[in-house]
């Protein structure tokens, strides 16, 4: 056959026949939690599609506070297609965020954080700071009211942290206020500095999820069956990714995403202003907190706890390391279903006043 | 002569001693002293009042209007004529009274440079000035009935009666009186019919400022009817391009000769609505047939000039319409939509032309304005066209997605049922 001499040409290079054993070995534990091995799956293919998408985008769209919006504004009615990129890109990168907290919540009832996969653990809360910073530099970059206002919302509730918030809010803003120099620095992150960042962490995440295989949960250990990698699993995961280009296809055609109005620093901020859904617990918190707490700003303080709750999420695996800890578990278990019920309860109200 | 500037000093010293022992007098005036404990409220709301004056806040006191000693200790010492005392003035003197400082450019320098010095001069020119200069008439308004007296406030402060939300209120105390104006022969509805105009609309509902009120037409100082042959001029202070339009109009000469006065023919004077539409045509109610009838030149421009813009109106209507229709169905149409304020722009340079009475100036903005709306209405049906094809391309698409993701799942059941007999075997 005229294929084997280009595929022996390749092996002796690229050893795919050693790849190739290896993913034929390659098996994934069958229990009646599998389900949610596939939302790690999904995350990394709806990232991939924010990057082909942002890079059709990126062909038009112009980084300044002059030409942003009017770019954004060409993309969606004059390009071929622009809409439905433009589109595809925010509903995209809006399911990744919501998958990503399935998959994390996923991982962490089902304990797969478990020795030895501290360290994937703790590359994908990286992913996760990583991706809420795409979100929020990318909701920037259409350069509309509604971004504008809530960049300055976002970017003062950084500087009001003790110490390090002025000079922080100075970076991310380029200045003391929100100017055409925030977009520009904001581009920047969007398309280099978070992309290269995230590109390492994928890596090392996809990386150890292969040296160490699929978590099995300690209930099932004794019971689980397996499944192939290649072809099953892989099929399996070819469906949803199927599907997914299904839904992000309609939402972009029925719901197409709104451009709104463009930003006008001198106009008052709107009525009712709020971040997008993933920030909107955490500033329904802040709305809600007393201005003072013992004597302490209160806004402070609530920002002090959410960076307090971020960094305990990096030492999760090594402070339960065991199935063995019962009483452990059982506060395990409470905290994550009383953070998803806080998470699920304060957007709903967030989204409702 | 010699300049000394040891005496220049001296000079320097003794006016600085005057006046601090005129501030020490004034602060303790016995005039304020005692009309402030009098129990007849007449004589002492002006010491009550005068405590909101901006003639205090400027450093005077009552002897500086009123003559007399503020230091003295009794009420003969203090009321000396030798020492200057004047007392209540008369009615008629009132002008001049006021006019001893308020006339004097030198004096009022000291207080505020930027301050006008005729008003006393022009107050003359008024139709209350020469009542009261030419025939003693004590019963027309002066100085004080409109700056009231011992609590006058600056124009500019809100709670002043000459603030502009505050004039025609000021104005109706004696104009609105039909008893007090019986003898003078003029009406007393100005002030009535002046509310219910969009002059007054603007003035009172959103606060607009720069709204006219009685003393922006008539005048303050110098207030009188501006007359016939001066009304365009008054209107036309705001209203620059009507004005000039109609000048040139031939309206102008017919006006003239038939003695109308010329804005208010049609729009009236203190009872201003908002002008319509409908004002102008031939249809029932139009102003034009007023003065034109069937088969005269007025009457067929009238018509032709009601029918542009209500052509105009149904184009901005329908491209508006189909554009908020393709926005409700999540098209982009900002930019269109910004397009078409063209038009609106084109409706509003219309409805002003129609002062020139020209057809042909009507048409000229009229038309442009049409072809921006017709763009605008092509934009609505593109928009509605590609909402279209989004849902058709979307059905097309899902089927072949769906259509993929079965072919798949078939593929592995075909795979999972051979390696089923793989394992059986």
């Amino acid at each position: 056959m005229k294929i084997d001499p280009l595929k022996n040409w390749l092996d002796e290079r690229l050893s795919l026949s050693a790849i190739f054993a290896m993913a034929e070995k390659k098996e994934v534990p069958l229990h009646s939690q599998s389900i949610w091995y596939y939302f790690g799956g999904m995350t990394l293919f709806l990232f991939s599609v924010q990057v082909v998408t942002g890079i059709l985008l990126l062909l038009y769209y112009r980084p300044s506070a002059e030409n942003a919006f009017e770019s954004v504004q060409f993309i969606i009615t004059e390009v071929k297609f622009g809409w439905l990129i433009r589109s595809i890109h925010s509903w995209s990168a809006n399911l990744m965020i919501a998958t990503l907290f399935i998959h994390m919540f996923s991982v962490f009832f089902l304990r797969a954080y478990y020795p030895p996969r501290e360290i994937t653990w703790v590359s994908g809360a990286v992913l996760l700071f990583i991706v809420i910073c795409f979100g929020f530099s990318g909701y920037l970059l259409p350069w509309n009211k509604l971004a504008f206002f809530a960049t300055k919302v976002g970017t003062e509730i950084a500087g009001v942290v003790p110490i390090v918030g002025r000079p922080v809010l100075r970076f991310l803003r380029g200045g003391d206020d929100v100017t055409g120099a925030t977009l520009t620095r904001f581009f920047g992150f969007h398309v280099a500095v978070l992309p290269a960042t995230a590109t390492v962490f994928i890596f090392i995440h996809v990386l150890l999820v292969q040296m160490h295989g699929m978590h099995v949960p300690h209930k099932y250990e004794k019971t689980y069956q397996r499944m192939k990698f290649f072809p099953n699993f892989i099929l399996r995961d070819l469906i949803g990714w199927i599907l997914a280009i299904g839904v992000l296809a309609a939402l972009a055609a029925l719901f197409p995403w709104e451009l709104g109005e463009k930003a006008d620093p001198f106009a008052p901020a709107p009525a009712g202003i709020k971040p997008e859904w993933y920030f909107l617990f955490m500033f329904q918190t802040l709305k809600w907190l007393p201005a003072k707490i013992l004597g302490m700003d209160g806004e402070v303080l609530g920002i002090m706890a959410f960076n307090l709750i971020a960094l305990l999420l990096f030492v999760v695996p090594f402070i339960d390391r065991s199935p063995e800890n019962r009483r452990r578990r059982i506060i395990f278990n409470t905290c994550g279903v009383f953070a998803l019920l806080y998470i699920v309860v304060m957007t709903i109200v967030g989204y409702l006043t | 002569m010699s300049y000394s500037p040891h005496l220049s000093y001296l000079s320097h010293v003794i006016v600085m001693l005057i006046l601090c022992v005129s501030a020490q007098a004034q602060n303790k005036s016995s005039c304020i002293e005692c009309h402030i404990k009098l129990e007849d409220t007449r004589l002492s709301a002006p010491a009550k009042l005068f405590d909101n004056d901006i003639h205090k806040s400027r450093g005077l006191s009552c002897n500086d209007c009123h003559g007399g000693d503020p230091n003295a200790t009794t009420k003969e010492s203090a009321k000396d004529p030798g020492k200057g005392y004047l007392g209540k003035p008369k009615t008629l003197d009132i002008p001049a009274y006021c006019g001893k400082c308020h006339s004097d450019a030198n004096l009022m320098k000291r207080f505020n440079p930027s301050l006008r010095v005729d008003q006393e001069r022009e107050y003359y020119t008024s139709v209350h000035g020469k009542l009261l200069k030419e025939k003693n008439e004590a019963r027309v308004a002066t100085c004080i009935s409109c700056h009231s007296v011992h609590g006058i406030r600056a124009p500019n402060d809100p709670l002043s009666s000459v603030y502009p939300t505050n004039v025609a209120e000021t104005c109706s105390k004696c104009h609105a009186s039909s008893d007090y104006m019986k003898p003078f022969g003029i009406p007393s509805d100005q002030f009535a019919n002046y509310k219910t105009s969009v002059h007054a609309k603007a003035l009172y509902e959103k606060q607009d400022l720069s709204a006219p009120t009685c003393n922006d037409c008539h005048g303050n100082h110098g207030a009188t009817p501006p007359g016939i042959p001066s009304v365009a001029n008054v209107c036309g202070q705001c209203h620059a391009r009507q004005a000039e339009l109609f000048q040139t109009s031939p309206h102008k000469a017919a006006f003239d000769q038939k003695q109308f006065g010329e804005c208010i023919t049609c729009h009236s004077n203190h009872a201003i609505t908002k002008p319509s539409d409908e004002m102008i045509g031939t249809q029932q109610g139009a102003l034009c047939i007023n003065c034109h009838s069937s088969g005269d030149k007025g009457f067929a421009a009238a018509g032709m000039m009601r029918s542009r813009i209500d052509e105009l109106i149904a184009g901005i209507d329908r491209s508006t319409a189909i554009l908020d229709q393709a926005e409700r169905k999540g098209m982009e149409v900002s930019k269109p939509k910004f397009d078409l304020k063209g038009a609106t722009d084109a409706l509003t340079h219309a409805r002003v032309l129609i002062h020139s009475s020209s057809t042909a100036e009507v048409d000229k903005v009229v038309g442009p304005g049409l072809e921006v709306a017709g763009k605008g209405y092509q934009a609505g049906l593109a928009a509605l066209g590609e909402w279209r094809f989004r849902r058709k391309g979307l059905a097309v698409s899902l089927f072949f997605i769906l259509f993929l993701a079965a072919l798949v799942y078939l593929k592995i059941r075909q795979i999972e049922s051979r390696q089923a007999a793989r394992q059986q075997m």
